[in-house]
């Protein structure tokens, strides 16, 4: 009987053979496919099962994390949510993450390469596999000073330090609350469906990524046009500007707003009171292709990475004579994004010099230490320094005796633009308010700032840039300037 | 042929390695308690409460089985005892370790199964040690050779007559005290039958045979009886839907008369039936269907209805990589239902100690039933021989079924891990086996008594030419 027992011996050692052919096969050779299957709850649930870090402003967080019940272990919470929520966006364990929770998420949830050594000591000494930090450039003062000044109404305010390009206050209404949505259960369903339901678009970053024709704020862009291409010598020179103006080439008249002092008026003079006649004039004088040079290097056209995207802001190519000229006073299909219009606010109080943008200074490891930090860029020469001047004096002229005398600030040399934009078919919608600005100090200017706020509760003659968001612009310079 | 010298050679005992046992055991002891302490700080940080009493009580089983084969069984095989202790051990730390996730240890799902396994297990041990005790001679069952074909179809038909828990009907319930799944006896039973009929019928079997197409069919009167049972065995596992039995059983038996007989036509001709019986079953059964359509693509209709517990079992399988993710670190919890302490149970130790680990249970077995077929060369009596490599292949064949179930070689169907797997009567069944075949060993390894003394013959002498 032996003989065959052995034989039976050797079908049994074949039998478990397989078994463990079968085990390197699904262990070994499939085990990454079958790991990061995206079916595989364990890719979530490693995902949440440590605090992500945080967000800093200020030294402070203004993120953290909470325990839940479920299999998700962690879930984040936000401090001032609604005020900050432009900045953070939200992490969300049933809709993923946006803005810098999702630009950084790698940092935020540990997996970065950079934090590999990092990771690699805690496994080593069984501490759990712990996120990065985000140190942002944001002013929590200024930040308070945009969300508070914009309230009830609907609007964004973008602010950025002109000499470095660090993003200092971004805010947008109305806003929401990123906690709400921050987990996976049904109030965070219900959260997210009635948030993404509001007509009123609470999770929109208008200072980011939405567009709005910019309206006169736009006339600095072609005012650095006219005397960047010598155009004019000065801008006390009279310009030879008819009143009234008829666009070229059609029967169309432009008007400005009110019976103001246009006709041959000095650029000076012409944006102290905003004169569409004049700027209309001159960019239909200088082209479509030397606006649209001009436009591109204050950075229209082109999406701008903070880390976090902000939409291009537009200026159309290949216009037209008339086209070209109500493009140039910020009609027609101009629009730009309040990051964009604060932008131009601060070359022109840098002299001219454009920073690129960014709200990340640094990221850093759990252990403090810094793994990157952001070195100011200049993103391009806008204007000549002369022309930076110039137009700096123009600005000041237009809030100490102009449109823009509500963002005065005593002790305090301001320079800004009103704005007023028209839309909707036929113009017949509410116009968008707009406000850009800076404020310098001896050593430079620290703060420039762009407003702009969408709706009127009130009748349509009261909106005005001057009005509704220079007051705004004001209170954010303060905080910046510590006033 | 240097060595050689002149010296009488007289019967030696052979060494009969029970401080072999002991050391083993002692490790057998060892590992679960680490495992268990392992999963006590993965899970909260400090060491579990309930750690000494567990210890004390898997050395304490371990060692009183120890003693008693010392004194009942002194040559049985070394490394059975210790083998079916580490792995009865690390199942109840598995258990135990699944207990610890809310998830699957809800009231519903009949809560902690950790202390129930570990009084079955305190129950095995004492049916192992009564084995010993009472059984001194394997070949006592010869005598039972038809009672126990009888009572394998009684204990096959019983569960019918019982109400089915999770859709199918393997358990004997009473009320208050439990469930039985008699099946895991039934194998035990069936082994010892057929083991004592082809004892009597192999020559018959083997010799009295006509030639039909190539193959030597034996006679029926010599056939009759244990085709019969045998047959009546499958329609019963297959009214039941009990697939996993039917293989098992099949096997079995197949390789019992292959041994008894040594014609490899028995081979070819139970392959043959075995696919062809395979193929009807797929064909009709709906819910082979389903486990067939499984075994295909684990991952079909999960945007429907979510991930198939095959795909969970997968993705456990995956997730554990080659080093695993650690006791108490991995989300087998995920397969859900009461499979994951049972059927499944092996997604937990290839999630958490990985290929390596997998692995390792996997050689702990096929260790074990090595020792059993071993067991059945070193026989003396046919008897001994069937009955010791019934009970391995069994053991080998559920292993492979399961395993293979689990790890997606072959269908899946539902059948425990002997000794890993949460179910009192499989725990029980199993260290019956091992009792048996231990017993075996220890007759098979046991010194020739030693012959008396001839008066009239001086003892052999080897002269050195």
């Amino acid at each position: 009987m032996n003989k065959p027992l052995r034989r039976v011996a050797i079908f049994c050692g074949l039998l478990i053979f397989s078994l463990l052919l079968r085990d390197n096969w699904i262990q070994f050779v499939e085990a990454d496919s079958l790991k990061n299957n995206p079916n595989n709850r364990r890719i979530a649930i490693n995902e949440y099962a440590q605090p992500r870090g945080d967000i800093i402003v200020d030294g402070k967080a203004i993120t953290g994390s909470t325990t839940t019940g479920g299999d998700f272990k962690y879930k984040r919470t936000y401090t001032d949510g609604p005020m900050w929520a432009p900045v953070t966006g939200y992490a969300s364990q049933a809709y993923g993450t946006n803005m810098l929770e999702g630009v950084e998420d790698s940092i935020l949830n540990g997996t970065d390469d950079r934090l590999f050594f990092n990771n690699t000591l805690d496994m080593l000494t069984g501490k759990n596999k712990q996120g990065g930090d985000v140190v942002t450039t944001l002013n929590a003062k200024a930040q308070a000073a945009a969300f508070n000044g914009l309230g009830n109404k609907k609007g964004a305010v973008a602010a950025i330090d002109p000499q470095t390009g660090a993003i200092l206050a971004l805010a947008s209404t109305p806003s929401y609350d990123p906690s709400t949505i921050a987990g996976n259960g049904k109030n965070d369903q219900a959260n997210w469906q009635s948030l993404n339901a509001d007509s009123n678009q609470p999770m929109l970053n208008r200072a980011l990524r939405e567009t709005y024709p910019p309206g006169s704020t736009f006339k600095v862009v072609t005012a650095a046009a006219a005397l960047d291409n010598g155009l004019y010598s000065s801008i006390d020179q009279p310009t030879d500007s008819p009143l009234p103006y008829t666009l070229p080439g059609t029967t169309t008249q432009l008007n400005n707003e009110g019976n103001i002092p246009c006709k041959n008026a000095t650029l000076r003079v012409a944006l102290q009171y905003s004169c569409n006649t004049v700027y209309g004039h001159i960019g239909a004088q200088l082209g479509a292709a030397k606006m649209l040079e001009e436009a591109k290097k204050f950075g229209f056209d082109q999406p701008i990475y903070t880390p976090v995207r902000a939409v291009p802001s537009n200026f159309d190519q290949n216009l037209n004579a008339p086209q070209t000229a109500l493009s140039s006073i910020g009609q027609y299909d101009t629009a730009a994004t309040p990051l964009q219009m604060a932008m131009i606010a601060a070359a022109v109080a840098n002299d001219g010099k454009l920073m690129k943008p960014y709200m990340v200074d640094q990221l850093r490891a759990p252990n403090l230490n810094v793994i990157e930090q952001t070195t100011p860029q200049v993103m391009d020469q806008a204007m000549s320094p002369q022309t930076a001047q110039d137009l700096q004096q123009m600005m000041e002229t237009v809030v100490n005796s102009g449109t823009g005398t509500n963002a005065q600030i005593p002790g305090v040399e301001v320079g800004g633009k009103t704005g007023t934009a028209q839309h909707g078919v036929a113009n017949s919608a509410l116009p968008y308010a707009w406000f850009i600005s800076y404020a310098k100090t001896s050593s430079g200017s620290p703060v420039a700032v762009a407003v702009v706020v969408e709706d009127g509760n009130a009748n349509r003659d009261d909106i005005s840039g001057g009005g509704l968001a220079a007051p705004i612009a004001k209170s954010v310079m303060e905080a910046v300037l510590n006033k | 042929m240097s060595s050689i010298s002149t010296t009488t050679i007289t019967p030696v005992g052979a060494p009969n390695r029970r401080n072999t046992e002991l050391a083993l055991l002692v490790f057998a002891v060892l590992v679960p308690v680490l495992a268990y302490a392992n999963v006590g700080l993965a899970k909260d940080g400090s060491v579990p409460g309930g750690m000494a009493g567990y210890g004390l009580g898997l050395g304490l089983l371990a060692g009183t089985a120890h003693l008693m084969v010392r004194k009942f069984a002194p040559y049985a095989d070394p490394l059975m005892l210790p083998i079916a202790t580490v792995l009865n051990g690390l199942g109840l730390v598995f258990i135990y370790r699944l207990d610890l996730e809310p998830a699957i240890t809800t009231r519903a799902l009949g809560g902690p199964k950790a202390p129930g396994q570990l009084m079955w297990s305190a129950l095995a041990v004492a049916l192992f040690i009564g084995i010993l005790v009472v059984l001194k001679d394997h070949r006592i069952l010869q005598r039972y050779t038809y009672i126990s074909g009888v009572v394998a179809l009684v204990l096959l038909i019983a569960p019918a007559f019982f109400p089915a828990i999770n859709g199918s009907k393997l358990w004997i319930v009473i009320p208050g005290v439990g469930s039985i799944e008699p099946g895991e006896f039934a194998k035990i039973v069936l082994a010892v039958f057929f083991a004592g009929y082809l004892m009597v019928k192999r020559d018959a079997l083997a010799l009295a045979s006509r030639r039909f197409v190539g193959l030597y069919l034996p006679r029926g009167r010599d056939l009759g009886p244990i085709l019969g049972i045998w047959a009546l065995s499958m329609v019963i596992l297959l009214l039941e839907d009990d697939l996993g039995s039917m293989i098992l059983y099949f096997g079995l038996f197949v390789v019992m008369l292959y041994v008894a007989t040594e014609r490899t036509s028995w081979v070819v001709f139970g392959l043959l039936l075995a696919s062809g019986g395979a193929t009807a079953v797929g064909l009709t059964s709906a819910h082979v269907k389903v486990r067939i359509q499984n075994w295909l693509d684990p991952f079909a209709g999960i945007a429907q209805h979510g991930a198939s517990e095959a795909a969970q079992v997968a993705w456990s399988f995956g997730s554990g990589g080659v080093l695993g993710e650690g006791l108490g670190q991995g989300y087998s919890r995920l397969i859900g239902g009461i499979g994951v302490k049972s059927d499944y149970i092996l997604a937990t130790v290839g999630e958490e100690l990985g290929l390596a680990g997998l692995m390792a249970v996997l050689l702990l077995y096929i260790l074990l039933i090595e020792r059993g077929i071993r067991t059945a060369l070193a026989a003396r009596d046919p008897f001994g021989k069937l009955l010791a490599v019934g009970l391995a292949s069994a053991m080998a064949l559920q292993v492979f079924v399961v395993a293979g179930g689990v790890t997606g070689l072959i269908p899946l169907t539902g059948m425990t891990m002997p000794f890993l797997a949460q179910g009192g009567s499989s725990v029980v069944a199993n260290w019956a086996l091992v009792a048996l075949l231990i017993r075996i060993s220890d007759t098979a390894r046991r010194p020739n008594p030693i012959p008396t003394p001839s008066t009239d013959a001086e003892p052999t002498q080897v002269v050195r030419l």
